[in-house]
């Protein structure tokens, strides 16, 4: 990496805002902060005194969790507020919360938004950085960030691999952001569902689609599972749980057309037995808890690097 | 209260009477007294002489499609806001939608709209009426007593008929009383709560889409049941290409249909919402590239009729959030005229065609006074002067609302002086009579 290079962005709203420079330098930085995790006090000072709220429109256990243990292990105080449900509906309620919120000045606040655009709507309305958690069926980056790290682990290099996505494609910010990412990273994507999850123009992104799983995952090397809202059946996208297990799901035999040394990764949670066999979730060949603890070494990274650490 | 304007030298254009050339127009007591060669008519010792060499004499101005907000919403508009914003667009006259609160589906809300509006004394507005009491789409509304207290047409714009007997039998009883029935095309299944259109933009937005099919579905539908009901029917806010081709080839069939346009759809595409600009977003939803060169070879070969502003008001409050959340719609009266001159500048319009679509063919088809400069007919006149450059910003708007995504926009063409029923409604600041 060029020495002169610094991470300078104030927000992270999404991949498609980030240069393969920065994702690289996001991704070096999880690396070195992964050891904190592993060591027996789990902390480090760096960040202390600073604040970060984690704004959590949508409840998202997992993700608010590995934001929070990466602030933690840096020192940085957190507070969490959640607001699901009615007082949601109202938009000014965002704006008007955040701005609340920026008047406590905070270093940081993470957004996960049920709405697409929440996250640069607070960034263009409070004067902190802001880093998107999830918005809508728009971007989740630090989840693409992490996958990314995931792989880069497993397989050493991105550049060149093949990365098969198969589930949701139409409502996944995740499978958004893993597109942009591989494909700045020079790795080809290519992603499959019925034909109802496949959004128009999503070869924008930088995506190949398949009609077929076995031909999606025909020398890939990584397999990714997106989860199956079982609720998008209200809408006739798909017409059973069953009949996707059968044509989508994530079985041995999918697994079997790939490289002989594939990685199978799934953003959780999984249903089990529906986009994914649950032997290959923890088989030899899942890296699906690496992502896990990847997450908070990246959420760390973009923490530090926002609030303008080098 | 003035007797006698006497315009001077203006580019008097006039489709309806085949004039287009310098002449001196002049008005007495309410009403055109004289189109003649200039200087042929003898100094007036009172009134009000404008020298308008170099500006347009044209037919007052009508918008076939607004939102005048009241009753109900007065905080984003108000019959006189919105009439006196008209002015300042040159309008003389606009045709205002029903979906205020209450609907204005009863003769009570109509004679209230328009007994706000001569009160207010800044255009002459035309209530349209709901088609379904309540606009809820189940049980047809008095057209009767609509029509009586003034109605010139009636539709549920903001929302379809869904219901294709409900829009058959609104057909069938219009004809009764005399009134346009006016169709919001739109397939509410396919466009479900769709924010922009669908297509690539919105997947990268993570935005759920609105496909073009959604409006064309709805215009099939409405055209057959015109042809059938042997009604005529006036499609609004047409947005896309296949409901331009599904519309000429209906009128080559003989159909009665008229329908318009707005400036915003020939002048902006999809792209304008691209970083969730919620002042960009409209239903129907900007298109592509393909759609506004239909539009724009729609606007000359007289598949459309009429350009409409679709002026709809909105406070900051119900565009300032998450795009899907916002309030669909913008302002257009003071924008529609340098939008349209652009086209004109650009040789997509001739001068002739602009007042056909702005004046001629929106009079026509509601039925109303206006869209000709004969002799002897009211004064509504608009003057534009085609080279006036400014820079639309939302200190200038007149509206009550700003909801403009043309904010910024350096401007060519503006109105500067109009003139409704020989009254001046609106005079642009500054000495604009050279
Ligand atoms: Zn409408």
């Amino acid at each position: 990496m060029d020495p002169e290079y610094r991470f300078s962005h104030k927000h992270v709203l999404g991949l498609a805002d980030l240069s393969s420079e920065d994702i690289q330098a996001v991704l070096q930085t999880a690396e070195s902060f992964k050891e904190i995790s592993a060591r027996s006090i789990k902390k480090v000072p760096t960040l202390r005194g600073k604040t970060i709220i984690n704004f959590f429109f949508e409840p998202s256990t997992r993700t608010r969790l590995s934001f929070e243990v990466a602030a933690k292990r840096m020192s940085a105080d957190t507070f969490n507020i959640s607001n699901s449900g009615s007082s949601t509906v109202k938009g000014e309620t965002l704006i008007d919360t955040a701005r609340n919120l920026a008047a406590m000045n905070p270093d940081c606040i993470i957004l996960r938004h049920p709405r697409s655009g929440a996250a640069r709507l607070l960034a263009d309305h409070v004067d902190v950085s802001v880093i998107n958690a999830g918005d809508g069926t728009h971007e989740h980056p630090s989840q693409g960030l992490l996958d990314l790290m995931t792989v880069r682990q497993a397989k050493g290099e991105i550049a060149g691999l093949k990365i098969a996505i198969i589930g949701d494609i139409a409502h996944s910010r995740v499978a958004h952001s893993n597109i942009i990412g591989f494909s700045k990273m020079g790795a080809s994507v290519t992603v499959c569902g019925p034909a109802t999850l496949i959004p128009p123009g999503i070869e924008a992104l930088g995506a190949q689609v398949s009609r077929s799983v076995m031909e999606a995952v025909d020398g890939a090397d990584v397999i990714m599972a997106l989860r199956i809202q079982k609720e998008r059946q209200q809408d006739p996208l798909f017409p059973s749980l069953r009949e996707y297990a059968k044509f989508f799901g994530v079985s041995q035999k999918v697994v079997d057309a790939a490289k002989p040394e594939v990685i199978i990764m799934h953003p959780g949670p999984i249903n089990r037995g529906v986009e994914l066999d649950p032997k290959l979730a923890d088989g030899r060949r899942s890296v699906i808890l690496e992502q896990v603890t990847n997450g908070v070494a990246v959420r760390m990274a973009l923490i530090y690097l926002i609030m303008g650490g080098d | 209260m003035v007797g006698r304007i006497h315009l001077k030298n203006g580019r008097v254009i006039d489709p309806a009477n085949g004039i287009d050339q310098i002449l001196d127009v002049l008005i007495e007591d309410g009403k055109i007294s004289a189109v003649v060669q200039p200087d042929t008519l003898p100094e007036q010792p009172d009134g009000i002489v404008y020298d308008l060499q170099g500006k347009w004499v044209v037919p007052g101005l009508i918008d076939m499609h607004v939102h005048l907000r009241e009753p109900g919403q007065e905080y984003k508009e108000t019959i006189a806001t919105g009439t006196r914003a008209a002015a300042a667009g040159g309008f003389t006259a606009v045709a205002c939608m029903p979906n205020t609160k209450p609907v204005n589906d009863n003769q009570t809300v109509t004679v209230f709209i328009i007994a706000k509006a001569a009160e207010a004394g800044f255009a002459r507005v035309y209530p349209v009426g709901a088609i379904s009491s309540g606009s809820t789409g189940e049980h047809l509304a008095e057209f009767g007593e609509l029509r009586q207290a003034g109605a010139v047409g009636v539709t549920d714009d903001g929302l379809p008929v869904g219901n294709s007997q409900l829009m058959r039998r609104a057909l069938e009883y219009a004809g009764d009383h005399d009134l346009l029935v006016i169709s919001h095309a739109e397939e509410l299944s396919l466009s479900q709560s769709g924010a922009m259109n669908d297509g690539p933009l919105a997947t990268r937005l993570g935005l759920r889409g609105i496909p073009h099919v959604a409006e064309e579905i709805m215009v099939y539908r409405d055209l057959a049941l015109a042809e059938f009901t042997g009604r005529p029917i006036h499609i609004a806010h047409v947005s896309t290409r296949e409901s331009l081709a599904l519309i000429r080839r209906a009128k080559k069939k003989g159909v009665a249909v008229t329908a318009e346009t707005a400036p915003h759809y020939f002048t902006l595409t999809e792209k304008a919402v691209d970083g969730y600009n919620t002042l960009a977003k409209m239903n129907p939803p900007l298109r592509t590239e393909a759609d506004v060169a239909a539009i724009l070879e729609a606007l000359r070969d007289g598949t459309l009729d009429a350009i409409a502003t679709d002026h709809a008001p909105h406070g900051e409050l119900d565009k300032d959030m998450e795009f899907d959340l916002a309030a669909n719609g913008i302002i257009g009266l003071e924008t529609a005229v340098p939008l349209t001159l652009r086209l004109v500048r650009e040789n997509r319009l001739d001068a002739r065609r602009m007042v056909e679509l702005l004046s001629v063919n929106p009079a026509r088809i509601l039925g109303v006074v206006g869209g000709t400069l004969s002799v002897g007919v009211p004064a509504d006149i608009a003057v534009i002067d085609p080279e006036k450059k400014f820079v639309f910003t939302a200190e200038s708007i007149l509206s009550k609302s700003r909801n403009s995504p043309f904010l910024g926009w350096e401007m060519q063409g503006k109105a500067v002086l109009t003139i409704m029923d020989g009254k001046i409604t609106w005079r642009q600041e500054g000495d604009f009579s050279s």
